[in-house]
């Protein structure tokens, strides 16, 4: 068997300083905003008491659900044994890492009090879900660590159990961890947009999309580094067809989402909120996530076999992602309580009205400053060790 | 034992039960469409001229200066009558933010509201009544709180401890009740009974420093002081408590019972 090689970036070109150097004033923006909203209060937010996870969520869950999917192609070297995925596994576990300290960033910055930090990690009620996602972040990264370690170590790497065995578990623990994503929304039984197991397997199958994406666009982009084509003609067309099957799965889901929920008569007034009458709510579903985000990345695939219509269709599922967390996170809480059913209701709190949302600069700079922090940290990595593929044409 | 424990199957605090009091007025009977599904209330009927206010003004139970620790001997709850909780009055929402210091800065959406009057409208009418904090038995909020800070005391009262609460929201999304406020400002002139916290989730205390000392929660001591009467508190686990007669003796409902969140807030009709 051919060995695989690997290679880390030691060009210094302006192309490379200049991706960091966007991603670090992005960052510095992200944290400024961070810092003006811990300072002034969310009030400087467009979060209120009735939409109280906005914008800064929609991109940290999203963060954290493609982390957990681009492990993808180290799981289908390691776990499924297809040696043609294994030069794409050291990547694969690097950018899993980065896009969750991505997510998870934001998540910390978005808190009331972000300076408790030590609480949260130290003070647990186990019969939250949220509390469990914790652990399942945090063993995340040491597991994926680890799995990296074995893979790039000279010693360790040379025994294929170890692969194997870290690679199982790491596989298994994504599983998890996206189960445990998914569940954050499906366990909250008073809300209509959620109560719902199905939102696990959705969040799976999202995650293998957008991890995936993420993945080939990192690729895309090296290659420009290595001035090499890091992926062949067989992995564009192999990773061509996983970015079929796996958007084919999220649009299954979604669509069991949509038909449980509108199969429930007390679900009606939600479906048709969301899919009809709920002004920009119908619009992202229709537009961004199911034309923009799925229709139309699959037919540019199915239509093209170029590289430049796998990019494009990477980033529109990724745009399309974004939607969709859109949709789930602030649709879901736009929608008002039921908590008198069968009756109009009015308040001060806004009782039995749609909440208004819009989403402030602060917030959007924070949520944004997400996927620069997994930049930077993917950018910087491949930089200080050989998680790079050779080219194929070396 | 509490009749109206999570388990109890007896209906004494289901709203369903059938007597022979007499007939409900009409206004009476369209409230009630507010509380209960039709079937369940068109076999009720009220005591004619048994009111809460009657109860409104009896001390708890087992109130009495420096009570100590909170039991699991007693459980805290409130009922609220419908029919005389009136429509223009707020009485109660006033004295709980006089009691516990958060304000109306003139953002709604974003001002902490511990007790809110909701409108409630339909079948050909319409009533008013305060929502609150339901401190439920089962609160989801304790449940989903990361780290603990939603807590649940012995005695039954669902509180926030702000030393704990790192503003994650994950219980504003989780009750069933929209009780929980997030502090989006900045907080000045802070009482020292009622610590609150900018970036930290609150709600309902039940005026705990109150109930600690033998008192009535502001909103109830308010209530009462209109004439109008309409909330008692008082011990659930006390079959001889006002609150426990009265739900004992009046069909009450409990705001999504079917989430089995078993709320310590009652609603009923008791005039």
């Amino acid at each position: 068997m051919a060995r695989i090689a690997f290679q880390r970036l030691d060009d210094h070109s302006p192309f490379y300083w200049g991706q960091l150097g966007l991603h670090a004033l992005i960052i510095v923006l992200g944290l400024s905003a961070a810092y003006y909203m811990e300072s002034n209060g969310h009030i400087v937010t467009g979060m209120s008491n009735g939409i109280v996870w906005g914008t800064p969520h929609v991109f940290a869950v999203f963060l954290v659900v493609a982390a957990s999917g681009a492990l993808n192609l180290a799981s289908i070297s390691s776990v499924f044994n297809r040696l043609e995925y294994k030069p794409y596994a050291r990547l694969s576990g690097i950018l899993a890492i980065a896009l969750l300290v991505g997510g998870l960033a934001v998540l910390v910055l978005d808190l009331g009090r972000p300076d408790r930090l030590v609480v949260a990690m130290t003070t647990y009620n186990f019969k939250s879900i949220f509390s469990w996602n914790i652990y399942l972040y945090t063993g995340f990264i040491a597991i994926v660590g680890a799995y990296l370690f074995v893979m790039m170590d000279r010693t360790a790497s040379r025994v294929p159990a170890l692969t194997k065995t870290f690679g199982g578990i790491a596989f298994v623990w994504r599983l998890i961890l996206t189960t445990g994503t998914g569940s954050i929304f499906g366990f909250l039984v008073a809300r209509d947009a959620y109560d719902t197991a199905v939102l696990a397997p959705l969040f799976i199958a999202a995650s293998l999309l957008y991890g995936l994406a993420f993945t080939v666009l990192v690729l895309v982009t090296m290659a420009y580094e290595t001035r090499g084509d890091l992926m062949g003609e067989e992995m564009v067309a192999k990773f061509r067809g996983l970015l079929f099957i796996f958007a084919l799965s999220v649009i299954y889901f979604t669509a069991l989402y949509h038909l449980t929920k509108l199969y429930g008569t007390k679900y009606h007034g939600f479906e048709a909120f969301l899919l009809r009458d709920g002004g920009i709510y119908p619009a992202v579903f229709w537009l961004g996530e199911v034309g923009i985000g799925l229709a139309l990345p699959l037919a540019i695939l199915h239509f093209s076999r170029e590289r430049m219509a796998l990019s494009l269709a990477c980033v529109l599922f990724l745009i399309g992602g974004l939607a969709q967390m859109y949709l789930i996170i602030i649709g879901g809480q736009a929608y008002p309580l039921d908590i008198f059913p069968g009756m109009q209701v009015s308040s001060s709190f806004g009782d039995g009205a749609i909440t208004p949302y819009r989403p402030s600069l602060p917030e959007l700079m924070l949520g944004v400053s997400g996927v620069s922090i997994a930049m930077l940290i993917t950018g910087l990595a491949v930089k200080l060790m050989p998680f790079l593929p050779k080219p194929v044409n070396e | 034992m509490s009749c109206c424990g999570k388990n109890d199957k007896s209906g004494c605090c289901s709203g369903e039960k059938s007597s022979a009091f007499g007939e409900p007025s009409p206004l009476d009977t369209a409230r009630r469409w507010f509380l209960k599904s039709a079937a369940a209330f068109t076999t009720v009927a009220l005591a004619p001229g048994v009111t809460l206010m009657a109860f409104a003004g009896a001390a708890p139970a087992s109130a009495g200066p420096g009570r100590g620790p909170a039991t699991a001997k007693e459980r805290w709850g409130l009922l609220i009558d419908v029919a005389k909780c009136a429509d223009d009055c707020s009485a109660c929402v006033s004295a709980c933010s006089k009691e516990n210091g958060w304000k109306d800065t003139g953002h709604p959406l974003t001002d902490p509201q511990w007790i809110r009057k909701v409108t409630v409208s339909g079948k050909g009418a319409t009533a008013s009544l305060p929502v609150m904090c339901q401190h439920c038995a089962s609160p989801p909020c304790v449940d989903v709180c990361p780290t603990g800070a939603s807590f649940k005391r012995a005695d039954g009262i669902v509180l926030v401890d702000k030393h704990l609460c790192i503003g994650c929201r994950y219980c504003v999304m989780a009750c069933p009740y929209k009780a929980r406020s997030f502090v989006h400002e900045p907080l000045e002139d802070q009482l020292a009974h009622a610590p609150r916290g900018k970036g930290t989730v609150e709600s309902c205390t039940l005026c705990v420093h109150r109930v600690d000392e033998g008192r009535q929660p502001a909103c109830v001591e308010a209530c009462a002081a209109t004439g109008h009467g309409a909330m008692i508190f008082g011990d659930l686990n006390d079959p001889e408590s006002a609150i426990s007669r009265r739900i004992a003796q009046f069909p009450t409902h409990q705001l999504r019972a079917d989430l089995g969140c078993d709320p310590g807030v009652r609603y009923g009709t008791g005039s």
